[in-house]
């Protein structure tokens, strides 16, 4: 997102869900989209049917390879390499949009010279993709009407992740794919409300609606609003607050419907640092692994036991309505937090508990973005944001006529190669990468208590690619041991195509054989995110 | 745009609409039961025949384009005689057993048997065996119940391109089911499911439980991925029984496997119920009142900022919750304890 805010002046999908279907070619890169995005790989199907063509760039044959025109299967954390080569090749082919580029954006003529060593034959040295495919990917983006880029978390959970959104940025911005219908850069959010989370200023440097803290008439607004003096100083991020709490300067932890202690990169790490800390809250639905180790665990409702709104991965804010009453002396979360701010306020016995409504229409004061939109409107439609007033009717895509950075135009960035913090050596031999499947998600909390969802998908796997299969002794399903510099996992074997020889696949949802007890905690400089997609493994029987 | 008339009222349409788009526009209730517009027409279940000046015989409206001048009739007593007939077919070998079936209420097939009254069935004769024992866990086929309108096979096709399922055999030994007619083995989204318009395709996870008798029905946003969909909540007392989708949704109805199939762990009996405490540090959490938990938070929270200040506590929202609840942590965060220290899993 940081690198998306800085390109554009803000960082979400820039086009709908729906647009999709109209696109006349799509990038997916870095997303597994029919295993995480359903519904979304729906309307991708719909774009192929309607004549759409489909470029899929994955180190793994993912479904949505059967329907792609080109399939680029680059080497794990090469993504910006690959694109680099596309964009070379281009404007080799004079095949860019030199009108948007003028009118719309700015720094173009040094991002154009650091393009000029990433010829079709250098990417192809680099990714292992064949020039000749490069090229043709080039082709197919370059000279489509409306392109839209679709990418997740494969492009940016690498140490280089930042300058990975830069390069996906810069392609769409050198097509002139930005700004208009059935286009875009569309970062696909991997939970139902990540995208509110972030809107809602859960995010160490920002207040709702994406206002530094740092900005002096940003803090005056928030301190006139809660009537109250605010630090200035931006907090740690979540990837940082580890290191803080195995440092012993964060001493106390509030842990909000999270499972920290199993998603983290270098699970090991993370756990010892939960397990320092003085004083740990966990707020969930199920004793889940961090709540294991809390100090306090309160049991809080699922979200069919109360009122709210979610916000989408296209913006789009809707209602979550209560159905049922949660179960024993579970409450709804609103009133958890209430009750804690009044306690800590010293304000125990005052004021009544809060209503999903109002606390709704006071995000809206503060934030014009969702302005428009009130739980009256939002009980008859759902509105994509930015919605700035009460007849707007919301908006499918943005960067119409202006992107929100100082000037209105869009940047582009230098993207240099950079190579992942941890590569195969002799030790570790093995490219190892993560991801979801199908049938669960995330940590499992959920899917896993789900008896048909673990019928179907009982037990943590790796997969292998035959060759190496061969060439280790392994047969299918037989147990193998994965060890990387942080840790030992024991698995069975899934034989399969799915990855390429000297990459293996796993997924991350299973405790028992836990993915992220391998992978590599080193960050991206910028936006703090962790390597979880590329780390060094050896295998043995 | 073509201009026709149905039933003595006029329209104009676009090119290419077929007449019972154009009907329907006029709001006239034109039978089906393999027509689903989310789908291309395809004609099979003869339900929605129409008359149309000039043409010899009935058509179906499904597949039939809107021409200019058109003069259409969608009732007459042949009309009624022939759809009347086709209906006493599809049930001449129907288990007809509505009463204990888990679509009861909500099946087109019984809504028609109903609307054309048919009480006794002309035809009799051999009954379809097709049953079989499904061994995955979110899909039920009754076979003898399929009316062969082949929703189920075209959703997996042109929707979720997978193409789970087909057509085997001829005749009266035609059914459908997976190649080899092996057990089904697919993405388990649950379209088909979805898209039956009778009980022969229904959600395992909802089998004996009420069907409508009691069940409230609550609009919601489902709560795994980032997509969005739009779903409806089926629940009965203090249980969520069953999910579903409306067609008319930005996500047109359509689910994944744990969206429609995942909702299982809501009601589990291991969920939290009562506060958790550690009175030592090295013991065991045990069962504490929320008051107890509340003081305890306070206490010790109010006692690390006091010595340490508040940049040493930190919390970790989620992305799994909702806005408000969201806004509200971020707040208590940043007004009453006075630190920026808040993130969620975003970089996850």
């Amino acid at each position: 997102m940081a690198g998306l805010a800085a390109k554009f002046g803000s960082g979400a999908m820039t086009n709908s869900v729906a647009e999709i279907a109209e696109n006349e070619a799509l990038l997916v890169i870095g997303s597994n989209t029919t295993e995480n995005h359903p519904v979304i790989a729906l309307r991708m199907k719909e774009a192929v049917t309607n004549g759409a063509k489909l470029i899929v760039a994955d180190p793994r044959k993912i479904p949505l390879v059967k329907i792609a025109a080109l399939w680029l299967r680059h080497k794990p954390g090469t993504d910006s390499v690959l694109l680099n080569a596309i964009m070379h090749v281009i404007l080799e082919e004079g095949l860019e949009d030199k009108e948007f580029i003028n009118k719309r954006t700015e720094a173009f003529e040094e991002f154009k010279k650091s393009l000029e060593p990433f010829t079709a034959e250098f990417g192809a040295e680099v990714t292992g993709v064949p020039a000749e495919d490069i090229r043709k990917a080039a082709r197919i983006f370059g000279s489509a009407k409306n392109a839209g880029i679709y990418y997740a978390m494969g492009i940016t959970q690498h140490s280089m992740g930042t300058n990975n959104v830069h390069a996906v940025g810069n392609l769409a911005m050198l097509t002139g794919n930005v700004g208009k219908r059935a286009a875009g850069v569309n970062p696909l959010r991997g939970q139902n409300n990540v995208q509110g989370a972030c809107d809602m200023g859960c995010l160490p440097n920002v207040y709702p609606g994406y206002q530094n803290v740092a900005n002096p008439d940003v803090q005056k607004k928030f301190e006139a609003a809660w009537g109250t003096a605010l630090s200035n100083k931006p907090g740690l991020p979540a990837t940082e607050m580890t290191g803080a709490m195995l440092a012993g300067s964060l001493k106390g932890m509030y842990v909000f419907g999270e499972n920290p202690a199993l998603s983290d990169p270098n699970t090991t790490h993370s756990l010892k640092a939960f397990n320092s800390l003085e004083f740990l809250v966990v707020q969930d639905i199920f004793l889940t692994e961090t709540a294991e180790l809390a100090d306090v665990v309160l049991p809080s409702s699922s979200f069919a036991e109360k009122n709210g709104t979610f916000t989408s991965t296209e913006r789009r804010v809707q209602r979550v309505r209560k159905a049922i009453a949660s179960p024993g002396q579970a409450k709804d979360d609103l009133i958890i937090i209430d009750m804690i701010t009044k306690r800590l306020e010293g304000s125990a016995a005052a004021g009544k508990a809060p209503e999903a409504a109002a606390v709704f229409a006071e995000v809206a004061s503060l934030w014009p973005g969702i302005a428009g939109m009130s739980y009256e409107r939002l009980e008859k439609e759902s509105l994509s944001w930015p919605c700035p007033s009460l007849d707007h009717p919301g908006t499918d895509f943005l960067f119409k006529d202006t992107f929100p950075r100082e000037g209105g135009k869009a940047l582009f960035a230098k993207v240099p190669q950079i190579l992942s913090n941890e590569l195969p050596d002799k030790e570790y031999p093995f490219v190892l990468t993560t991801g979801r499947e199908l049938f669960h998600y995330h940590t499992g909390t959920m899917t896993r208590r789900s008896a048909g969802l673990n019928a179907v998908a009982p037990e943590a796997y790796i997969e292998i690619n035959p060759v190496d299969a061969d060439g280790l002794g392994i047969k299918n399903g037989e147990n193998l041991k994965v060890t990387s510099r942080r840790g030992t996992i024991d698995l069975k074997a899934r034989v399969s195509g799915i990855v390429p020889p000297q990459v293996v696949f796993i997924p991350f949802h299973y405790k028992e054989a836990a993915a992220n007890l391998l992978t590599n905690d080193a960050m991206d400089p910028v936006c703090k995110i962790m390597e979880a997609k590329v780390c060094a493994v050896r295998l043995e029987k | 745009m073509i201009s026709l008339t149905i039933d003595d009222k006029t329209i104009e349409v676009p090119e290419g609409t077929t007449v019972l788009e154009a009907a329907r526009k006029l709001d006239i209730d034109i039978p089906t039961l393999c027509y689903d517009s989310r789908l291309k027409p395809y004609g099979a279940c003869r339900l929605c025949i129409v008359e149309i000046a000039g043409f010899p015989k009935p058509v179906t409206s499904c597949t039939t384009p809107a021409a200019a001048n058109m003069v259409v009739k969608t009732n007459s007593d042949l009309l009624y005689r022939l759809r009347r007939t086709t209906i006493e077919l599809l049930l001449s070998d129907h288990p007809n057993d509505c009463m204990v079936c888990i679509k009861s209420g909500d099946c087109t097939l019984q809504e028609l048997a109903y609307l054309y009254d048919i009480r006794e069935n002309r035809f009799q004769g051999e009954m379809r065996d097709h049953n079989r024992i499904d061994e995955n866990p979110f899909i039920m086929r009754e076979q003898n119940k399929c009316v062969m309108c082949g929703l189920c096979v075209r959703v997996c096709d042109e929707v979720e391109g997978v193409g789970a399922i087909g057509y085997v055999n001829r005749g009266f030994e035609s059914k459908i089911c997976p190649p080899f007619e092996r057990e089904l083995n697919c993405e388990f989204c649950g379209q088909c499911v979805s898209i039956c318009p009778t009980g022969a395709l229904s959600g395992k996870m909802w089998a004996g439980l009420p069907r409508q008798e009691g069940v409230k029905l609550t609009d919601s946003t489902c709560t795994y991925c980032g997509c969005g969909c739009n779903i409806t909540l089926h629940s009965h007392a203090d249980k969520v029984i069953r999910v579903s989708a409306k067609a008319t949704s930005h996500n047109r109805g359509w689910l994944c496997v744990k969206g429609r199939f995942g909702f299982d762990f809501i009601n589990r009996g291991d969920r939290l119920t009562t506060p958790l405490i550690r009175r030592e540090k090295g013991g065991k959490l045990e069962p504490a009142t929320w008051d107890e938990a509340l003081s305890l938070i306070t206490t010790k929270m109010n006692g690390i900022k006091e010595k340490h200040g508040p940049d040493a506590l930190g919390g970790l929202a989620s992305a799994r919750c909702t806005n408000e609840e969201n806004y509200l942590f971020q707040k208590l965060f940043r007004k009453v304890i006075g630190t920026n220290n808040v993130d969620h899993c975003a970089r996850y």
